[in-house]
């Protein structure tokens, strides 16, 4: 394995700016990668058949002096779910197998722009609807810390990619936990901005008042670089927010310098701090709280009496949102069209389509959103989620008068073995306990790597919330942390991963 | 409580446009009837003094200058499409015989 692929971006930028290396070097060192492991891990579902070409480009416009992106040149691997002009955009799903976009999605095409090498499309449980990536219709994607255990869900494929050095970084999306939790559970750092942060224009819509768009990376500032870029307001996306933003990357390299952790005022979620957490996870957990306080913050505990309710509340809005976004899926416009024999009507046509198409989670989720929009039941169903969600914005408001940040685990648990939670839909739910409040109230989260556990020598994360808008604070305090717990250790947390074996493609 | 059945799942499934098989019509059935019983706490707390939320981030109406942007193309638009005729989509009869 090329050292290459072991670099942080920023470190791979520094040597493409001094011309050291060259973007195609890079590009190969990481496409040679994918070549020799990716067959066994399962990350991407589709190589791009361009990048060396964009790298041999970059290249050429450095050598020529042109003035460049510092990522310029650095390669990136892009999930499934965000629509490419050059490459199928699947979202895991057989219904859209093959399809490919006439429009890139924005956060995409500001890659594109700053001119970052796009490697490949990353694997997805189906439409984003799981927590382990066994839902995709193309295939597992296994965790690079462990070939036998998932990689959480549902972008396993970016946090696998990035967590087994194929690409430095990626993106994903979050509805519920789908960048923070795979990041948690493969040792990588994953971003889930306020909603309306990034725009959502071109990302295939799983439930539209949840989902947002992120970076995933093996450090705090690769993600802060990749947020400058794809972040801002976009008159594509009605719900992306119109003011300006700070620079992330300022803000996580102020945080690296290490006075940020001084008076700041940490709230410790009392009901993401329970038994019901695994041990493990949860020794990390207390350990890093203490190591805050040595380093002079302030720890206050904060009470979420409504997050109880959250689970229930978000399948009920997710699968009603879920069975209407996937309404599009009719076979006429775009995808799959099966036609059953004899003289089908069109409502013939999509109910085949459909069938066939959808895999059984997708179908679960459709059943359940249509029922709980139903005449009926819409008032006990939806709309009473609804509420749940007002108050579980009010407990974040409480908390965030005493705190500046929030903590808890990101998941309950480290990578569990494959297939230990397919047989019950509801025990893989309510892996998202931590996650989903931040997506219920639209704030932004970020999950950083802080440990392993002691009974599997598995990786644990850190989420750390804040209010919407402060996205910035998240990167200053999440480099704080990850700088101090990099000194204490004596060298970056992604220097554990154990070199993955797998086979090749 | 649940008054969820086989019937109850065919006809969501009609709505939903998904011709699901029998063996899919009883496991979903099994299925739904658990989760609608996990779910049924949100109206614990869904007390009639508590507004909704529809979205994370208060926003009013959005409004652009009513002007031609940057819009896809007729043949980009059909681009993806199982069936076309050049400059529409083509699909099967709306209506049945019977209808």
């Amino acid at each position: 394995m090329s050292d290459l692929i072991r670099l942080t971006a920023v470190e791979q930028a520094g040597l493409l700016a001094t011309r050291e290396i060259s973007s195609v070097e890079l590009t190969k060192a990481h496409l040679d990668r994918i070549a020799e492991i990716d067959g066994d891990l399962g990350a991407f579902l589709h190589v791009s058949a361009n990048a060396l070409t964009v790298a041999d480009e970059v290249d050429a416009a450095r050598a020529n002096g042109v003035e460049l992106h510092p990522l310029a040149g650095v390669p990136i691997a892009v999930k499934d779910v965000l629509a490419t002009t050059d490459m199928p955009a699947t979202a895991g799903s057989k219904i859209l197998e093959g399809w490919i976009s006439p429009y890139d999605a924005t956060p995409v095409a500001r890659l594109r722009a700053a001119r970052m090498v796009l490697l490949g499309k990353t694997n997805m449980d189906e439409f984003a609807m799981g927590s382990s990536t066994e839902h995709s219709a193309f295939g597992i994607t296994r965790n690079s810390w462990d070939r036998t255990r998932i990689p959480g869900g549902s972008g396993g494929g970016s946090a696998a990619a990035v967590g087994a050095f194929e690409a430095p970084v990626a993106l994903g999306s979050d509805t519920g936990g789908s960048i923070r939790q795979p990041a948690a559970l493969t040792g990588t750092v994953g971003m889930k901005p306020t909603y309306g942060g990034v725009s959502r224009y071109g990302a295939i819509a799983l439930a539209s008042s949840l989902d947002q768009v992120g970076p995933v990376s093996r450090t705090v500032l690769d993600s802060a670089l990749v947020h400058d870029i794809i972040g801002g307001h976009d008159h594509h996306d009605s719900t992306s927010i119109p003011e300006a933003w700070p620079s992330f990357a300022d803000a996580a390299r102020r945080g690296a310098r290490g006075e940020s952790l001084k008076g700041l005022r940490v709230g410790v979620i009392k009901e993401l701090d329970t038994d019901g957490i695994q041990a493990g996870v949860l020794a990390r957990f207390h350990e890093t709280i203490r190591v805050l306080a040595d380093e002079g913050a302030e720890i206050v505990e904060v009470s979420t009496p409504n997050f109880e309710y959250a689970v229930a509340a978000y399948y009920l809005i997710l699968t009603a949102e879920a069975s209407s976004n996937l309404a599009k899926f009719d076979s006429v416009r775009f995808g799959l069209r099966v036609t059953p024999s004899g003289s089908p009507t069109v409502e013939d046509v999509m109910s085949a389509t459909r069938e066939a198409g959808f895999g059984d989670e997708a179908k679960r989720r459709i059943i359940l959103g249509t029922y709980a929009l139903s005449a009926g039941y819409y008032d006990a169903y939806y709309g009473s989620a609804q509420k749940v969600r007002t108050h579980i914005q009010r407990d974040f408001a409480a908390a965030f008068a005493n705190a500046d940040v929030l903590v808890s685990p990101t998941a309950p648990t480290t990578a569990w073995e494959l297939g230990a939670k397919l047989a019950d839909p509801l025990a893989m739910w309510l892996s998202d306990i931590t996650t989903i409040p931040v997506n219920m109230a639209g704030i932004p989260g970020m999950s950083i790597p802080i440990g392993l556990a002691d009974e599997d020598n598995l990786p644990v994360g850190l989420q750390i919330m804040a209010p919407a808008r402060e996205d910035a604070r998240l990167y200053e305090v999440g480099a704080a942390i990850e700088a101090l717990l990099d000194a204490k250790r004596g060298a970056p947390f992604s220097t554990l991963t154990p070199n993955y074996v797998g086979g090749g493609k | 409580m649940s008054d969820i059945t086989e019937d109850t799942v065919r006809h969501l499934a009609s709505l939903a446009r998904i011709a699901l098989t029998p063996e899919e019509v009883t496991r979903l059935t099994g299925e739904l009837v658990a989760i609608t019983a996990a779910v049924e706490s949100v109206n614990r707390v869904a007390t009639p003094d508590v507004p909704a939320t529809s979205h994370p981030i208060p926003m009013e109406n959005v409004w652009r200058d009513d002007v031609v942007a940057d819009q896809l193309t007729i043949e980009e638009s059909l681009s993806g499409a199982p069936d076309h005729d050049g400059s529409r989509f083509r699909v099967t009869a709306i209506l049945g015989e019977e209808q």
